[in-house]
């Protein structure tokens, strides 16, 4: 079990696994692999091996780093330290082509078909078979049939893929890697796009494949598939790999707190909260997803003045869609919403932020919190523009706009050049800064966080916590959602678990441990 | 620095495009030296090219306008043609009807109607865009025909078998095509007149440019317009009603095409024909992008298509260079704006992509 202080940081618990890593030959083998992009280092000091006949699940949040690690295996990318050996031998990959070669296959989260072709076509292409100068498409479907009936993958060589549905698009990527004879197979997040029939049949298709002297490496960020289908798991958080287990030896409960905990120990120091009346009623709302899948089913939650509520979970669990049907970016199929008392269901956003006093922080500040070609100046408006002193009459009064930045920027402590500074030009951690000292420096009753520290630096990290307490202590209420468990439990003062679209349980700070919520986020209840 | 940068890319793009016309001219054994000379004398020789020069530059002024506009929201509007063409049609037929107004109303309603057929042809690819999820360019392309059809009905001179004649037609033009004269009191007046014929619409177009830069760069709703072309997400978090942005921006690029026509129609043909064609308003496109769709940009480009057009049939006097030449170099610009790295490997100007770089950094880490 995981204590709350320490997590281990690399354990091989069964004997069977100990005695198959000193015994057999990894046909698959990275040492030491660093990638580093501008201003991220997306995987730091990496090391894994992948032995035949074995389903190896490597586990992660987004952002973790699984991607960009599999992207330099199937030598999408090279990595800037590390070596990789195939079947015992170094070797060095500069496209997919290179890993084909080798036998490394991989079916992406976003497949990679022509929609308007047939099946046998795509599958053959880059390596079409030609006969008297003309595509023999005839031997490829004969191919194709063959495969399908083999691995259980039954598919239509003559299917137009428009025409098919998601899961069986998947089986033909997975037979499109088999008919370029690879033996090691890279899925990325296979199930995300499953119904729960289909991921059924993906399991015996993994499997069967396993038991034909397969190895299949599986991207995935749920805990209930990994312990259901894989030989072993690796735990990937912040770009490093944190454990290494198999399903015999963990809990769901384990895997959550390994996934979403952090090597750096946060501590706030905050005392204890006065809550007042509620400000945020959250009651029986429901909505879905971009996908039309329903994300939300009947969450009810109350924020008062003068605490801060965490939502904690495992992504992927409603938090997201939570958060945007909250501030009017996403329509609410049911349920209400009450701010300061006032129905502000489905309201635009722009109602929210004036009636509900309320600010919010995004959870992806490049694609909503800021516009990166914009200066920092106008980036520190890009909500107030239109109110005085900004603008009088229509028209945008720069020097307000630019005395206001320069205060701000000093006040918040942004890094940047001046305030005429490019937004995108500044580093992840001075850009959240630089939304949070927007998002704080309105008159509020409401805020809401949403993954406040993701990918910024220790330093900013505190800074922003400490902003958070203090708005807390203005008699502000606080919804804080993050996908790190240790910010949840160093800033909460009630603790919210969402699960599959609902929240599961409500505990005080006070009575939470990190075994508990893990138990929760894994959707045990007792 | 930041001027001088912009302007390069656009002036290198003219350069080359020069550059290839002479070499085609080569090909064909033509001179290019003398055609070019020919170009320029016909440009700017005398007062009589100057005059050319303006009279062509006007119209493309806000047809560069409206397409710049779009571009601001983040919208191709391939339809400048089309509200150009619509525009034109609308002050025609107040132009050509009320009798007897002062022209104190009758100009300004006339200009009006063209400002307002524009906006209302406009606005259509704007609405299906936000309620239907119709792209603008689509939209935008199939109008510019239904314009042109259209106008061409409005002015039908009626068949041999009794089919009824369009509602705007001349029965005095006989078997021709064409609207009658719009009453002079409809007539935007001369500021040079004959043989110079430049009418006051130049002002009038280069105001619409300074009140364009203003309304972008300065007003709340530029500030809008300008963060849904710029992160679309982060303008809907900001709370800018999106929707009515796009479909204001499209009614606006469509009333300064309508403009366009108006202005044209009433300073300069006086009359609506067939063969007074949208060009000038797939020119607009052109224009806006070899002026970086700023507003200054724009009014330079114009000046310099407006340049070539009218030097063109000088140069084919003096030289003997088919005037359509100049169309190829037209084109060629658009070509080379629109693929800058053309243009770095030519000239093989490193430091371009230097200054690009600090650029593509704004994008940033993606991965995952």
């Amino acid at each position: 079990m995981l204590d709350e202080t320490s997590t281990p940081l690399l354990f091989y618990s069964s004997p069977k696994l100990e005695e198959r890593i000193l015994n057999d030959q990894p046909v698959l083998q990275v040492n030491s692999i660093t990638k580093r992009f501008p201003g991220v280092v997306a995987n730091e000091d990496v090391s894994l091996a992948l032995y035949p006949g074995e389903i190896l699940a490597l586990l992660g949040e987004n952002g973790a780093g699984k991607s960009t690690l599999m992207n330099v295996i199937y030598g999408l990318y090279q990595p800037s330290e590390g070596e990789i050996f195939v079947k015992g031998q170094p070797v060095s990959m500069n496209s997919p082509r290179d890993a084909i070669a080798l036998g490394i296959g991989m079916v992406h989260q976003h497949f990679q078909l022509v929609p308007v072709m047939t099946v046998a076509e795509n599958i053959m292409l880059g390596s079409e078979s030609v006969k008297n100068g003309l595509l023999d498409t005839r031997a490829v479907a004969r191919r194709i049939t063959e495969l399908s009936e083999r691995y259980n993958l039954a598919v239509d060589p003559y299917a137009v893929i428009e025409d098919l549905p998601v899961g069986v698009r998947q089986r033909v990527e997975i037979v499109k890697a088999l008919y370029r004879n690879v033996d090691i197979l890279i899925l990325d997040e296979p199930t995300a796009v499953l119904t729960p029939q289909e991921i059924d049949g993906l399991f015996e298709v993994m499997n069967l494949l396993k038991s034909q002297g397969h190895s299949i490496i599986f991207i995935t960020h749920k805990l209930k598939e990994v312990l259901r289908v894989a030989d072993r798991i690796a735990v990937l958080r912040d770009g490093k790999l944190v454990g290494q287990t198999t399903p015999h030896d963990s809990t769901e409960a384990e895997l959550a707190a390994m996934m979403v905990g952090r090597e750096v120990i946060l501590t706030v120091d905050k005392t204890a909260a006065h809550p007042g009346a509620a400000v945020l009623e959250i009651d029986g709302v429901a909505a879905r997803d971009d996908l039309g899948q329903p994300a939300l089913r009947g969450v009810s939650l109350a924020v008062h003045a003068g605490e801060i509520v965490g939502v904690a979970g495992v992504q992927g669990n409603g938090q997201t869609e939570l958060v945007e049907v909250l501030t009017g970016l996403r329509h609410a199929d049911g349920g209400h919403i009450r701010i300061n008392g006032q129905e502000l269901t489905n309201a635009s956003p722009r109602q929210i932020t004036d009636a509900g006093q309320m600010s919010h922080v995004p959870e992806d500040r490049h694609a909503y919190g800021m516009v990166a070609s914009y200066d920092v100046a106008h980036n520190m408006v890009l909500n107030s523009y239109y109110r005085p002193p900004f603008a009088r009459a229509g028209v945008i009064n720069e020097p307000a706009i630019h005395q206001y930045a320069t205060q701000l920027v000093a006040e918040f402590d942004v890094r940047t050049p001046s305030v005429d500074a490019l937004a995108g030009s500044l580093s992840g951690g001075n850009q959240q800064k630089m939304v949070v000292a927007r998002e704080f420096s309105r008159p509020l009753k409401l805020l809401v966080v949403a993954q406040p520290t993701r990918g910024i630096d220790v330093g900013s990290i505190e800074f922003i916590h400490n902003q958070i307490v203090s708005k807390r202590d203005e008699g502000v209420a606080v919804l804080v959602v993050s996908s790190e468990l240790d910010e949840i439990m160093a800033l909460s003062d009630r603790i919210a678990v969402m699960y599959k679209g609902e929240i599961i349980d409500i505990v005080p700070r006070s009575q939470a441990t990190r075994e508990g919520l893990g138990l929760l986020m894994a959707g045990v209840k007792d | 620095m930041r001027i001088f940068r912009s302007l390069l890319i656009p002036v290198l793009a003219l350069l080359a495009a020069l550059l290839t016309g002479a070499i085609v001219m080569l090909i064909f054994g033509d001179n290019p030296l003398k055609a070019y000379q020919g170009l320029f004398a016909g440009a700017f020789g005398d007062g009589r090219a100057w005059a050319t020069t303006i009279r062509k530059m006007t119209p493309l002024i806000l047809t560069g306008l409206s397409v710049a506009y779009a571009f601001k929201a983040g919208l191709l509007n391939i339809g400048a043609s089309g509200q150009f063409i619509f525009g034109t049609v609308c002050s025609v037929a107040v132009g050509i009807s009320m009798e007897g107004m002062p022209m104190l109303i009758h100009l300004p309603l006339a200009i009006g109607a063209g400002i307002v057929g524009g906006m209302f042809w406009g606005a259509i690819p704007g609405l299906l865009k936000v309620y239907t999820g119709a792209h603008e360019v689509i939209v935008t392309i199939m109008l510019n025909y239904v314009a042109s059809l259209f106008a061409g009905w409005t002015v039908y001179a009626g068949g041999t078998q009794g089919q009824t004649p369009g509602p705007l037609w001349d029965p005095t033009a006989g078997a021709i095509s064409e609207t009658p004269d719009v009453l002079a009191s409809a007539q935007i007046p001369w500021m040079f007149g004959p043989p110079y014929r430049v009418h006051w619409g130049v002002v009038l177009a280069l105001l619409v440019a300074v009140l364009f830069w203003w309304l972008i760069y300065k007003s709340i709703f530029g500030f809008e317009l300008r963060t849904v072309g710029q992160n679309i997400k982060a303008a809907r978090y900001a709370g800018i009603a999106v929707n009515r942005t796009i479909i204001l921006a499209m009614t606006i690029a469509g009333g300064l095409a309508g403009l366009a026509g108006a202005i044209e129609t009433l300073g300069l043909n006086h009359k609506f024909a067939p063969e007074f064609s949208g060009a000038v308003g797939f020119d607009g496109i052109t224009v806006a992008l070899l002026g970086q769709t700023h507003p200054l940009g724009v009014v330079l480009a114009a000046f310099m298509f407006g340049a070539l057009d009218g030097g063109a049939s000088r140069m084919q006097f003096e030289s003997g260079v088919a005037a359509d030449i100049i169309q190829v170099i037209q084109a060629l610009v658009l070509a080379f704006v629109a693929a800058p790295m053309i243009i770095r490997s030519i000239f093989r100007a490193r430091w371009l992509s230097e200054a690009e770089g600090q650029a593509t950094l704004t994008t940033g880490w993606g991965g995952n």
